[in-house]
């Protein structure tokens, strides 16, 4: 079935999971506020809505199996949405799965904290489907508002309230930075709609043009921001370390995956034809990020922060398949979004079952000889980071994310290889820090002074045990998830050569002309 | 009994098998309960994985007479679909080359297990857990078919071994780790790159990737600095592993601080994993860039450096671990002169060494292992005159000792003898360098041995070591066997690789000629 998206009812059957989320937590919002607030009540408002995610997940599935299609409009029906929006909502049931042992520990008792992850979620679905200017920045503000509030909601830690405010002020700034870039935008090419903006730019000959060059430049910078590539990762580290571990989580693996799903869509379905101009510098972003994250990362011993800087570098590399996009690129980018999440899931699931009241023990030093006194917990952690490293068979799914970004990078129309040693050298970088985690878990010997860690909560091991298992089971037979990927790319319908793109590109890359150009976007508007 | 091997369908399900064995007892020892009834570590463990190795053993030795000299194809293989979107399969099979390495792992690991029974006392179950799905990474090695299977197969070798020197390695173990762990996955991302770029240079018309060893071979369009490239990262990451001079460095710290099991596999069959690599990958896919006359002479060079540097440093380390391993650097130098010198004696002769230096080298890890436990050093001068106390320890050692210089009537004579030999005919000046290497290496053992052996008695701590037992016995009467067994008639052996090496040499030189007759014709 097709969607007709110019008919509200039809928009509102295309924007369908959406909605039902959206209906959802407007009903749990108004039943957590219905009895005062209790720990009980903060665990009921949890529970359903993990089951709400679940069945807003059944719905997706239902929707991508049924293999829905739009015409052209402000959203998009299409897979790249839908796996975007699964892995959203995967993070949004680790995340309040993890909360709700969390919020016991610190004495956290507002329902409405699980309420206010759904509106974000809700928020990120937007985003994934965002084919407008417009509702890109809705979705973009969904989801930070709800977010901004979440970071600050250990009210009682001054770090929460520290981070909280850097957040709101930083995320502020580059929500300033995106809108005055969508103007700019606009007021170049005279549309919001990523297909017409597309269009435009080929019927009156703008890939000159400054205002669009600049306002492209300023989106760049707003989504740098919001997916924490270097330089604009500035505030990550400390919100990352200031915001409740779970929360912290959510940020690592759902918002930044949202921000790079609009990022992505974007990029590739607005401004095909620009290239050659905005290749360089995302090249750039993806090498400085990935060298930047890496290294900083090397001397961090907070386990927070240095998750938090392992998060940048995997933006760079995340990067890379945005440089790369074709295809083959887009079907990377969704399968390394998706091992990333499951394993930055269970890392600050581990972090949550290891922390003790009042955001305790996060020095990497006292996780020392964790192998004797909780080992399934340990060979857990060591398994995300080995993930996270890229890793086969133990690192799992982990490894396969890089392979395919890797493949992509090679098997675009001109070869990213020197991006590629550059992801796999500073891949090399990272297990400096990886297996300094592994190391001090299992190699050093137990302090004694150190308490033991309280037993922890059956949610939170579920999510340990949950993403691990997705990781090495995964890790065995990737097939599935890849030939999912392989169908979910953005506007970008063949592989096939397409004569507009090659010949724009500079004398060495046109060489690949006869190979494979994918950047097309073949559905341009009819109408004008 | 090749007939009843056929009966019960063994070639099969042989390899499969193999990987599996030792997956099946890692599972196994680990949902062992941690302690006995009595409050100890498990000592089912031990047992167990000893079972576990003698099972996987006894089914890998019926591949010494399912294999077929005569026949150079791959045998007993199997080939799968694993991931058909990528491209990767899950194929495996034997050639001659590979059976001999195969054999050797399935024979040290139930010794090395037999070697660490008492020294390891702590978290039994993982180590031996660890050791098993060891065993299953180095077996895919040299068991894979497909580039993508051998890569992961490579990386798996990588996390158990880093455990195991990590946890239950001496006092620098962590920074032994560490090096060993970084230094091998540099170069091993490297030639990553390089095989997503192979087997993307012959995908199919559907754009799947394609990993297939087989495939690869036939390919010859690979522009020549491309080749060169390529070339260079899968020589980067096999000559870290084996190692070659100078990218050693990494072993002597990895060698002595790991365990005495740990020590025995990094050895014998680890360092295997490199020279195994350039047979099967790096001369093969790239014979134009491996016989490129510059880059075979530096490789030469650094293989006969390689020689005498592992001799000299070995000849002044005061611990006799150390010396051990700085030995193996010298042994794989003349490994890869074989190789490189590329006649039908000397790559012959490289593989002998290959098994020779597992066999020869391990049991004298293992027997260091053994006078450690007892004394609590590895200091040369921390013994003298020991041969009074422990007799058999020092006939032993001393007979190890012998087969590793490369006596006649050992299996190191014949090896470097072939070696030697065949790399005469090619480069004579080299050959007669490293011929010199034999006579370091009786120099710096024959000392060693006589400083720990026979030397006044003149320490009090070493006149009650206890003699060998009955379990250290048992486990190096079989090395021993082996030790006269490849001495004095290797022919069953040899004859077993001779067509897998011949095959490599034509494929080689065969390019090589066509690309003299391309120039001459240019």
């Amino acid at each position: 079935m097709s969607f007709d998206l110019s008919l509200p009812a039809q928009l509102s059957g295309a924007l369908g999971p959406d909605l039902f989320l959206m209906g959802g937590s407007m009903l749990l919002l108004l039943w957590s506020g219905w009895r005062p607030e209790s720990d009980e009540h903060q665990r009921s408002v949890g529970i359903l809505s993990m089951a709400l995610c679940i069945f807003t997940m059944v719905l997706v599935g239902y929707y991508a199996y049924e293999g829905y299609t739009a015409n052209v409009g402000p959203i998009a029906v299409d897979n790249f949405r839908w796996a975007a929006d699964e892995i959203f909502l995967i993070a949004t049931v680790g995340t309040i799965a993890m909360s709700l042992d969390y919020n016991r520990r610190e004495g956290i008792t507002p329902g409405e904290s699980h309420v206010l992850l759904l509106l974000a979620t809700f928020g990120m679905m937007i985003l994934a489907a965002a084919r407008d200017l417009i509702i890109v920045f809705l979705g973009i503000e969904l989801m930070s508002i709800a977010v901004y509030v979440l970071v600050g909601l250990n009210r009682r830690r001054e770090r929460s309230a520290e981070g909280a405010i850097k957040y709101f002020l930083l995320g502020a700034f580059s929500t300033a930075f995106l809108l005055y870039g969508i103007a700019l935008v606009y007021g170049a090419t005279g549309e919001t709609n990523f297909a017409r903006i597309a269009g435009n730019i080929g019927k009156f000959h703008l890939e000159q043009n400054p205002l669009l060059l600049v306002g492209i430049a300023l989106l760049l910078v707003g989504f740098g921001f919001k997916v924490a590539a270097v330089p604009f990762h500035m505030w990550a580290p400390d919100v990352y370390e200031g915001a409740p571990t779970p929360i912290t989580a959510y940020m690592a693996a759902a918002v930044k995956a949202a921000a790079f799903a609009a990022f992505f869509r974007l990029w590739l379905e607005a401004f095909p034809s620009l290239l050659t101009t905005w290749h360089q510098p995302v090249w750039w972003l993806a090498a400085v990020t990935m060298v930047v994250g890496n290294l900083v990362a090397l001397s961090q011993r907070n386990i927070k922060r240095l998750l938090a800087y392992s998060s940048i570098a995997h933006a760079g590399y995340i990067l890379v398949a945005l440089v790369v996009g074709t295809k083959l690129g887009s079907s990377a980018f969704m399968f390394y979004l998706f091992a990333y999440t499951m394993a930055t899931l269970g890392s600050f699931a581990v972090i949550v079952a290891l922390g003790a009241r009042g955001e305790d023990r996060m020095n990497v030093e006292e996780y020392a000889g964790l192998w004797t006194v909780r080992p399934g917990l340990a060979v857990a952690m060591a398994v995300f980071m080995l993930a996270l490293l890229g890793f086969p068979i133990f690192g799992g799914i982990g490894f396969f994310a890089k392979w395919y970004v890797l493949q992509a990078a090679l098997q675009a129309p001109f070869p990213q290889t020197r991006l590629a040693v550059l992801l796999v050298v500073t891949s090399l970088v990272s297990a400096g820090y990886y297996l300094y985690v592994v190391m001090v878990m299992f190699m050093k010997p137990r302090d004694n002074k150190v308490a033991l860690p309280e037993p922890a909560g059956g949610w939170t091991r579920a999510v340990v045990w949950g993403s691990a298992a997705v990781i090495l089971i995964f890790g065995l037979f990737p097939d599935t998830i890849v030939s999912f990927t392989r169908r979910s790319a953005p506007g970008l319908t063949t592989d096939a050569p397409s004569g507009g793109v090659s010949a724009s590109l500079p004398r060495s890359m046109s060489a690949a002309k006869t190979e494979v150009v994918a950047l097309r976007y073949n559905s341009l508007p009819s109408r004008h | 009994m090749t007939s009843f091997l056929e009966s019960i369908g063994y070639n099969s399900w042989v390899l499969p098998a193999l990987l599996l064995i030792p997956l099946v007892g890692a599972v196994v020892i680990l949902a062992l309960p941690l302690r006995d009834q009595t409050g100890f570590e498990n000592p089912a463990a031990r047992q167990l994985a000893f079972w576990f190795f003698l099972l996987e053993f006894v089914v890998s030795l019926g591949l010494w007479w399912s294999y077929d000299p005569a026949d150079i194809g791959w045998q007993a293989s199997i080939d799968m679909a694993w991931i058909p979107t990528w491209g990767a399969r899950f194929t495996l099979g034997v050639d001659g080359i590979a059976l001999m390495m195969v054999l050797l792992t399935t024979f040290i690991m139930p010794l090395a297990v037999l070697g660490s029974w008492t020294s390891i006392r702590t978290k039994v179950r993982s180590y031996y857990a660890l050791l098993l799905i060891l065993t299953t990474g180095m077996l895919g090695v040299f068991l894979a078919r497909d580039l993508f299977l051998f890569y992961v197969m490579w990386e798996v070798m990588l996390v158990p071994m880093y455990f195991i020197i990590g946890i239950w390695g001496g006092e620098r173990r962590i920074y032994a780790s560490l090096k060993f762990f970084i230094y091998t996955m540099l170069p091993s991302l490297l030639m990553l790159v390089a095989i997503i770029y192979l087997g993307l240079h012959v995908r199919t018309a559907t754009g799947t990737p394609d990993f297939s060893y087989d495939h690869l071979l036939g390919v010859s369009n690979i522009p020549q600095r491309t080749a060169l490239w390529l070339f260079a990262a899968f020589f980067l990451a096999f000559a870290v592993k084996v190692p070659m001079f100078p990218f050693h460095t990494w072993l002597p710290d990895a060698h002595v601080e790991a365990p005495t099991a740990g020590s025995v596999i990094l050895a014998g069959i680890m360092l295997k994993m490199g020279t195994f690599g350039f047979l099967r990958f790096a001369l093969p896919l790239f014979p134009g860039a491996a016989m490129n006359p510059t880059i075979r002479m530096i490789i030469l060079v650094l293989a006969v450096i390689g020689i005498i540097y592992g001799a000299l440093v070995a000849m002044v380390q005061p611990d006799f671990k150390k010396l051990v391993a700085y030995s193996s650097v010298s042994h794989l130098g003349f490994v890869m002169l074989g190789i490189f010198a590329l006649t039908l004696q000397s790559v012959q002769g490289a593989l002998l060494i290959m098994i020779n230096h597992g066999i020869s080298t391990g049991a004298l890890f293992l027997l260091v292992g053994m006078i450690y436990e007892r004394r609590h050093s590895r200091l040369i001068d921390a013994y003298g005159g020991i041969a009074r106390v422990v007799p058999m320890f020092a006939a032993v050692l001393t007979f190890v000792s012998l087969s590793s210089i490369g006596l006649p009537g050992t299996n190191g004579f014949v090896g470097e003898f072939l070696v030697l030999i065949g790399s005469f005919k090619t480069y004579p000046a080299l050959a007669v360098i490293s011929a010199t290497g034999v006579i370091f290496a009786a120099a710096y053992l024959l000392w060693a041995i006589q400083r720990i052996l026979f030397n006044p008695l003149d320490k009090p701590e070493n006149t009650h070591l206890p003699d060998l037992n009955k379990r250290e016995l048992a486990l190096l009467v079989p090395l021993l066997a082996v030790i006269i067994w490849l001495g004095v008639y290797p022919a069953p052996v040899l004859r077993r690789m001779e067509g897998s090496s011949q095959q490599l040499i034509n494929r080689v030189e065969a390019h090589s000629e066509l690309a003299r007759l391309s120039q001459a014709t240019r």
